[in-house]
């Protein structure tokens, strides 16, 4: 049993099925990648389980527990935190403020009515933020205005606050997409410390090769709304299967 | 007092001015010509801080998370509603029937948040909408035997008022904080100035004071900066584990208890009430009023309030006969003419006025006076070799 299972999962939209029948276990504290080409389904997959979309059939298990009818907060706050493809960040506040709501909603849960403290006297918060500024390389940004930050540096703070909440299920949707080649390989140098660190489980869809081959140990891959394979990177890389539906085409451009 | 130096100074500044309204509002000479331009006198001050603590608390819902309701004046009637029926019962004393207030346009702002938050955007503006046009016309007419419909209440001679001693016959009750009336007044005279202290006024500033320490602390506080996540980004607030509902109604709740603090301390100024509080166009004047001072800002909607209750009260008050003696020293004809061009601007045409005023400020000055303001400042800065710091740009809701 994995630390997510997702069962004959399908989603329509309209005329088009995004997600034929989709079957998807994922075992904990490991890396698991989900590659296909562009409309294959991936991000709708993520949304089915994050409680963005609710799927027409099938069922998804977290740790044992369904998450289906949950809401995104509930789901979220059972362990499951998510980068998204276009960044999300609350734009107008600083990249300190980003940075302390989701420690808040780790110490305090889904609704804590803390309007008589002010936020210099959260400590604790404000400690845990800082040291996930530090670790994201951000922490001279700090005072910025989020909005105002490169793409690249929108999605590290992202991929920040979804970590500071210590996910046990870490699900990122091309995290590296808009980042330079620095960020990128820190980013891959991060996301590697975390999964040998700590109990975290990592589901990462990516079109960087690079990304995906230094990160993974299991490789889904998507296509046309089902997976086609899922196996080891080595074998994945020489499967002629996938090479013809996607990985020469990326490789190429790369 | 838990506030960063900023803040402070900038609840001392209010206080300050508060404190000597009086002499502030009131800059001509009695009997000159520039005298309709002064505000110091009792009526109108009380209505400048009430209507500041009106739109105070409307900018802790807009300003904050962004939902914009339109329907806040029947939380402001429901206080007031509540407060004269406190005078009625208990007390002619005001600090039950404020409280009183308080509590009962809280409990409505409940019942009507609850409700109208499940939608937002402008789904949620006219739910809000909806509900205060429902009370308005419920206590204009079903409702007659609580509300006095048409008419109205008032406090009677004959009301019950079991905490009170008999009044004298034929004596109107009147307003008072234990014993101290809140019509009373002292003039001072200084020269040509005449300065009207009021008692009434100086209990509401008081109370306004608390409620605008009260806002900063919120604005401050986790919570304050959970509303503004709201604001920015709903999404990623209910995926990052926080349920945005209670934070919203929480908001709405909280404003809601403001309004319903002015519509008590209208009560408590001038002892009476009519469904008309409750109108549209009332719960469109405290919009107004906080994007005119700037939205989301500490002190926007104090101006916002402020500029707005003193334009009117001044700009309604010039007629026709005013104009001829401004414009009397050039020719006739000029005078004529001039006189009609600003004729339809003044007495009843304020509202003109006013919405001139309004589209101007939100198509140059999308952060309201607040960010003219702000602008000024820059200016002087720049003028000065010393260096332009980037500080406090960076920091949102000065
Ligand atoms: N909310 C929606 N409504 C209608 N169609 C949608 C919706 N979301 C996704 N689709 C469609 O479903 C298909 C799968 O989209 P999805 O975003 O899951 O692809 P993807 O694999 O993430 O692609 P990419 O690599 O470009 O991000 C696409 O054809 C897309 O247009
Ligand atoms: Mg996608």
């Amino acid at each position: 049993m994995g630390i997510l299972e997702v069962k004959n999962v399908g989603k329509r939209f309209g005329g088009l099925q995004a997600l034929g029948d989709v079957n998807l276990s994922i075992a904990e504290n490991t890396v698991h990648a989900i590659i296909g080409p562009n409309g294959a389904g991936k991000s709708t997959l993520l949304n089915c389980l994050v409680g963005k979309l609710i799927p027409d059939t099938g069922s998804v298990m977290f740790d044992g527990k369904s998450v289906l009818g949950r809401k995104p907060y509930e789901i979220n706050q059972m362990g499951i935190s998510r980068v998204f493809q276009t960044p999300e960040i609350f734009a107008d506040l600083s990249v300190m403020e980003n940075m302390m709501i989701p420690c808040f909603a780790k110490r305090d849960g889904a609704f804590q009515m803390n309007a008589i403290a002010t936020i210099p006297s959260q400590r604790d918060v404000i400690a845990s933020a800082e040291q996930m500024l530090e670790d994201m390389n951000m922490a001279d940004k700090r005072h910025m205005h989020a909005g105002s930050l490169s793409r690249g540096d929108k999605r590290r703070l992202e991929i920040g606050m979804c970590l500071s909440q210590e996910p046990r299920l870490l699900l990122l949707d091309e995290p590296t997409a808009g980042m330079a080649r620095a960020d990128t390989n820190n980013t891959i140098d991060l996301l590697k410390q975390i999964s040998e660190e700590r109990d975290i489980t990592i589901a990462i869809i990516e079109h960087d090769m690079h990304v995906v081959f230094s990160l993974a140990e299991r490789i889904t891959v998507l296509a046309q709304g089902t997976p086609l394979v899922e196996d080891t990177p080595d074998r994945i890389k020489g499967n002629p299967k996938v090479r013809e539906a996607y990985l020469g085409e990326t490789q190429d451009a790369a | 007092m838990g506030l960063t130096k900023k803040d402070f100074t900038l609840l001392i500044i209010v206080a300050v001015l508060c404190l000597f309204a009086p002499f502030i509002l009131n800059p001509f000479p009695e009997g000159s010509a520039m005298a309709q331009f002064n505000a110091g006198y009792p009526d109108l001050m009380q209505r400048l801080v009430i209507f500041g603590i009106f739109a105070i608390g409307f900018n802790i819902l807009f300003g904050l998370t962004g939902y914009l309701s339109f329907g806040h004046a029947a939380f402001l009637g429901v206080g007031s509603y509540a407060a004269i029926w406190m005078m009625k019962l208990l007390t002619m004393n005001v600090i039950p029937a404020i409280i009183v207030s308080v509590a009962v346009a809280g409990l409505f702002s409940l019942l009507v948040g609850w409700i109208s938050l499940r939608r937002s955007g402008i789904y949620f503006s006219i739910l809000t909408l909806a509900f205060a046009q429902m009370s308005y016309s419920l206590a204009y007419s079903v409702l007659t035997p609580i509300t006095g419909g048409e008419t109205g209440l008032q406090p009677k001679y004959t009301d019950p008022r079991i905490l009170d001693g008999d009044l004298p016959p034929g004596e109107t009750p009147r307003a008072n904080l234990f014993g101290l009336d809140m019509k009373d007044s002292t003039q001072i005279t200084m020269g040509d100035w005449v300065f009207t202290f009021n008692a009434g006024y100086y209990v509401a500033a008081v109370v306004m004071l608390v409620a605008f320490y009260v806002s900063i602390r919120i604005f401050r506080s986790p919570f304050g900066m959970m509303l503004r996540a709201v604001k920015s980004n709903q999404q990623r607030l209910n995926y990052t584990g926080l349920n945005s509902k209670p934070y919203t109604l929480a908001a709405f709740v909280i404003s809601g208890m403001y309004a319903g603090l002015a519509g008590g301390l209208l009560v408590a100024m001038d002892t009476q009430v009519g469904a008309e509080r409750m109108f549209w166009t009332a719960s469109g004047e405290v919009v107004l009023m906080t994007i005119l001072g700037g939205a989301g800002t500490l002190i926007g909607p104090v101006l916002g309030a402020g500029f707005i209750k003193y334009f009117e009260n001044i700009i309604s008050k010039i007629n026709e006969s005013i104009l001829h003696q401004w414009f009397a020293f050039m020719p006739d004809g000029i005078e004529d003419f001039l006189v009609s061009m600003v004729y339809p601007f003044i007495g009843k045409g304020w509202h003109l006025t006013l919405g001139i005023v309004f589209m101007l400020v939100v198509i140059f000055l999308p952060g309201g006076l607040v960010e003219g303001g702000q602008r000024v400042a820059r200016l002087f800065k720049r003028r000065k070799p010393s260096s332009d710091k980037p500080d406090g740009k960076t920091t949102p809701a000065e």
